[in-house]
């Protein structure tokens, strides 16, 4: 068999940390980055004696992220303690949920490369407390134990094994984080770990219907990553099996210097994490007026805001979906087009455009107070009233972008604004004519091609500020002669 | 003769100034030296901090303050965190330990005035039923110091016995209050679960625990839990429902009151004797205008079995955090990880201890986990609902606290399962989270026995009430040991 004869079937695991100020079961603060251990109370620590109580906004979290991909919000669900002993999981057991998650039977949507729509199932959504960071570097060869992140909540968010490729894995990745920062439960800062993800994957005859062995690659947290340990260890499963061998279930770790996954522990080796529900807390109830309240308080969706700005703006499916990837985006773009209301598309242009590519350049985020959304809506506007083309518009943009100043004072200060007289356009014509008697003569004689020669010298001879239209039409009048 | 006073007549004595905090506090400490040295029941004796704190209770008192404990001298259970004094469980692994905060138990008892004079000894980390399993030493029954005081709490019951202290605090899990009150002639409340805060108690089974009071009567029980009692934010599993005044309720007639004996507990393995005792309780109860008949709990003799699965196993977890990383006992030198977790562990805990690791580990491991701990937890709600049935009948359920009296020093040690029997008849009210207490109701060859009153749950102002006629009628709860007179 060849690769092309075989199926990569790829389920994921999602960790999202949820955005609440105190932990999950404790009062202490979860910001990030403070000293090692300054945020880990008694109960953080796990002291003889103390007991959890459940941080409520971490329940209205899960819930709003349940009542986001449409899935069953249980009534009833139970906190289990899951045991391992670890340095830096202090009490020996994690607390998590196990046969009753509070979240189940939702699914995402999410548009894949070629255009299509593919549905892919979350099977559960439940919460857990994160633990603590064991630190291995500077400290002599002995390990250092952080506590402060132990106790911060956490949703995990289990997929259906729905997903064929590396791509479309890192397509529903990204979507589950739009989705979390829309929601506003998630900061989604990768680097700081808040969203991270396990990928389990297996590989199967193309057409075969049962599963094969998986292997689970713990703990990539950036996109890229992800995509990449997807397609290194699905290659590695089939020249494994191609070669006579047979996949292993087991627990791997990407390395990300050089490219690949290997094996951390086998099944056999697998801890027995011996569940049971946790007798210090009481089964999570959860009553219809809460989910009520909660649904309410939900904002626009993705889904819901690119169907909108394709109904409202007259934009393709695609342009929407980019716009909307990210609620500042999709805010700023509004803002945008509520100062050019006539020009949405050319909104959606320059947004997507120039924008992105200068932002990404810097590695700058929308709304990071460069180019405020009333700047680039006065460039628009002076393109749409054909003050200048969108040739010089990406000058003004430059400057804009480079000077901080608006669009006008560029275009004034700079002589950009554009020529629309047309007596000025026709002397620019004739001259051009005249000094190139011999594409003339070869355009007359049916080399039509020419004709952008001309659009070009034109262009040349009044700095690119001729306005195209108008040059257009006075050039297919005078050529011919 | 002031440790002749109950808790209630010391407090009123101590606010109608007939004599001091102080003094009383150096009274019991000169008791507990005296005592300490037969006994053991203390691990800890805060003197210099006890007398601080009776000399503020004095100046409360003179200044028309202080709580409805006053200037009482108490002692807690070594398992209730009490802050800047060690708190060791009965066990090596936290002999070392000092905790930063109190339980919430020892702040309220604080707050009503309470004066403690110790931490008290008891089985490793509560698991035991005669006070031998603790690192520091078997505590002795002070009706006869060759046998034991019964546990986990041997140290408060004995203590209180001995009148060491006037009352204690103590948990139960499976019996640890009712059965050592038991041999030890004393009154022991263990109240519904939740109505106590576990916060601060350190865990055994975290399902069963309870923290309630031993004493030497139902008044002074019901005055030590009306302090101790009521909801707290810190510990998901207590009840938001008000407390009512125990003490205020002891007085109310029996008359009308039906009363369940437990069928089942008047089994072959009750001694003969200690029937005749309950039978003789029973009586004065039926005086007092009670009316008494026969109840079955069928479901209950599964009661030891169904235990014996889920205490482990929850303490099995609950123990985990003895890991010698952040706290307690840590190995010398350790090579690496494992070798850190497997020596602290093993030197830390001792061989009951580890016993029940091991059974809650197993119990809890996959393949395992359907036939014993489910199984276990379905039983549980079988022994729940015959309790249920019977309070549709009854206003309370009677019986024996255990099977037998006091036995000798080393005669169970060797063998676990007949160690385990002594609870069999007090485990039930655990499972079912409901409150329950032990009253002396007579000698056995020289030695206490109690009569156990189980009530439905947040019913402990009844029983209580039950509790505290029959002492009116009777004296066994006054008589206390020749030696510590």
């Amino acid at each position: 068999m060849t690769t092309a004869q075989w199926e990569t079937v790829i389920g994921l695991e999602i960790h999202a940390q949820l955005a609440t100020r105190s932990k999950i079961f404790s009062g202490a603060s979860t910001a990030y980055g403070a000293p090692p251990n300054a945020q880990a109370s008694l109960i953080d620590l796990g002291f003889p004696g103390v007991l959890p109580v459940l941080n409520a906004e971490a329940v209205r979290m899960a819930v709003r992220f349940g009542l986001a991909i449409g899935a069953r919000i249980a009534r009833h669900s139970v906190f289990a303690r899951k045991n391992y002993f670890y340095p830096d999981l202090p009490k020996g057991y994690q607390i998590s949920q196990y046969e009753l998650p509070v979240v189940a039977q939702g699914s995402l949507d999410v548009v894949l490369d070629d255009g299509s729509t593919k549905r892919v199932g979350i099977t559960r959504a439940h919460l857990e407390e994160d633990a603590g960071k064991s630190l291995h570097e500077g400290l002599g060869g002995l390990t250092g134990v952080d506590l402060n992140r132990a106790g911060t909540p956490l949703i995990e968010i289990v997929s259906e094994p729905d997903l064929r490729s590396a791509k479309e894995a890192v397509a529903y990745m990204k979507k589950v984080h739009t989705l979390v920062r829309y929601l506003e439960i998630c900061d989604g800062n990768m680097q700081e770990g808040s969203f991270r993800c396990d990928a389990n994957v297996s590989v199967r005859p193309k057409g075969s219907t049962t599963l094969g062995t998986r292997a689970e690659i713990k703990n990539v947290n950036s996109f890229r990553y992800v995509e990449k340990a997807i397609q290194y260890e699905a290659a590695r499963q089939i020249e494994l099996i191609e070669s006579g061998g047979k996949v292993v279930q087991e627990t791997r770790l990407y390395d990300a210097d050089k490219g690949e996954t290997r094996s951390m522990r086998t099944k056999e080796e697998a801890n027995d994490y011996r569940y049971f529900p946790d007798p210090d807390l009481l089964p999570l109830a959860i009553d219809e007026a809460f989910i009520e309240q909660v649904r309410a308080d939900l904002p626009e969706l993705p889904d819901e805001k690119a169907g909108r700005f394709s109904s409202q703006y007259g934009l393709s499916p695609y342009d929407a979906g980019v716009l909307t990837a990210s609620r500042e985006l999709a805010d700023y773009y509004e803002e945008v087009v509520r100062a050019v209301p006539r020009e949405p598309k050319l909104a959606a242009n320059w947004v997507m455009g120039e924008l992105a590519a200068a932002l990404n350049k810097e590695s700058l985020e929308v709304g990071s107070g460069k180019m405020p959304a009333g700047q680039l809506a006065g460039l628009i506007t002076r393109i749409a009233d054909q003050t200048i083309s969108g040739k010089i518009a990406k000058e003004v943009f430059e400057a804009m972008w480079a000077g901080g100043e608006g669009a006008d004072a560029i275009i004034e200060s700079k002589g950009l604004k554009q020529i629309t007289d047309t007596g000025a356009i026709e002397r620019a014509i004739e001259e051009v004519m005249a000094k190139n008697p011999g594409q003339l003569a070869e355009y007359r004689a049916g080399k039509d091609k020419l004709f952008g020669f001309f659009v070009g010298q034109v262009m040349k001879a009044t700095q690119g500020k001729a306005n195209p239209a108008q040059l257009n039409e006075l050039l297919k009048k005078k050529l011919p002669g | 003769m002031i440790h002749r006073n109950s808790i209630t007549q010391l407090a009123a004595g101590l606010r109608a100034k007939k004599f001091s905090s102080v003094e009383l506090v150096r009274a019991y400490l000169q008791r507990i030296e005296a005592g300490q040295a037969v006994l053991n029941a203390f691990i800890s004796v805060t003197a210099s901090q006890a007398l601080e704190a009776a000399a503020a209770a004095d100046r409360d008192i003179a200044a028309g303050r202080g709580g409805p404990l006053a200037g009482v001298p108490i002692g807690h259970k070594d398992l209730f965190c009490t802050a800047g004094v060690r708190t060791t469980c009965g066990s090596r692994m936290l002999d070392n330990f000092v905790s930063p905060y109190d339980a919430t138990v020892v702040a309220k008892l604080k707050a009503a005035g309470a004066v403690t004079l110790g931490k008290l000894n008891m089985d490793e980390f509560a698991m035991g039923s005669s006070n031998e399993t603790s690192y520091f030493g078997p505590v002795r029954n002070p009706w006869n110091t060759d046998f034991v005081p019964g546990g986990s709490s041997g140290g408060s019951a004995a203590a209180v016995a001995a009148r060491l202290i006037p009352g204690a605090t103590a948990t139960d899990t499976g019996g640890s209050i009712r059965q050592p009150a038991a041999l030890c002639g004393i009154t022991g409340m263990k109240p519904t679960y939740g109505r106590v805060s576990r916060y601060g108690m350190i865990a055994f089974a975290s399902s069963l625990d309870q923290g309630g009071v031993l004493a030497t009567s139902a008044a002074d029980a019901a005055l030590m839990l009306r302090e101790m009692a009521g909801f707290d934010p810190n510990d998901s599993t207590s009840v938001n429902t008000p407390v009512p005044d125990y003490v205020a309720a002891l007085d109310a007639p029996l008359a009308g009151m039906k009363i369940g004996l437990i069928k089942e507990f008047l089994d072959e393995g009750l001694d003969r004797e200690n029937e005749r005792r309950i039978r003789d309780a029973l009586a004065v109860l039926e005086r007092l205008g009670a009316s008494v008949r026969e109840v079955s709990l069928p479901n209950l003799p599964l009661s030891v079995p169904v235990y014996y699965v889920v205490a482990p196993a929850e303490c099995s977890s609950n123990l985990a955090r003895y890991d010698g990383v952040r706290f307690g006992h840590r190995c010398k030198d350790p090579r690496d990880l494992q070798d850190l977790y497997r020596r602290s562990r093993g030197e830390g805990f001792g061989a009951e201890v580890k016993r029940r690791v091991m059974t809650g580990t197993y119990v809890l491991s996959a393949g395992y986990y359907d036939a014993y701990y489910l199984k276990a937890q379905r039983v549980r709600q079988l022994i729940t609902a015959d309790f249920k049935r019977a309070f549709a009948e009854v206003d309370v359920l009677v019986g024996p606290t255990s099977p037998t009296p006091a036995f000798r020093i080393g005669a169970k040690t060797a063998d676990p399962i007949t160690m385990y029997l002594n609870d069999i008849y007090t485990i039930g009210a655990n499972l079912a989270g409901l409150p329950a207490l032990s009253v002396p109701c007579g000698f056995v060859a020289g030695l206490p026995v109690g009569l156990q009153v189980v009530g439905p749950h947040f019913a402990e102002a009844r029983i209580l009430n039950v509790a505290h006629r029959y002492q009116l009628e009777t004296d066994w709860h006054q008589k206390s040991p020749e030696r510590f007179a």
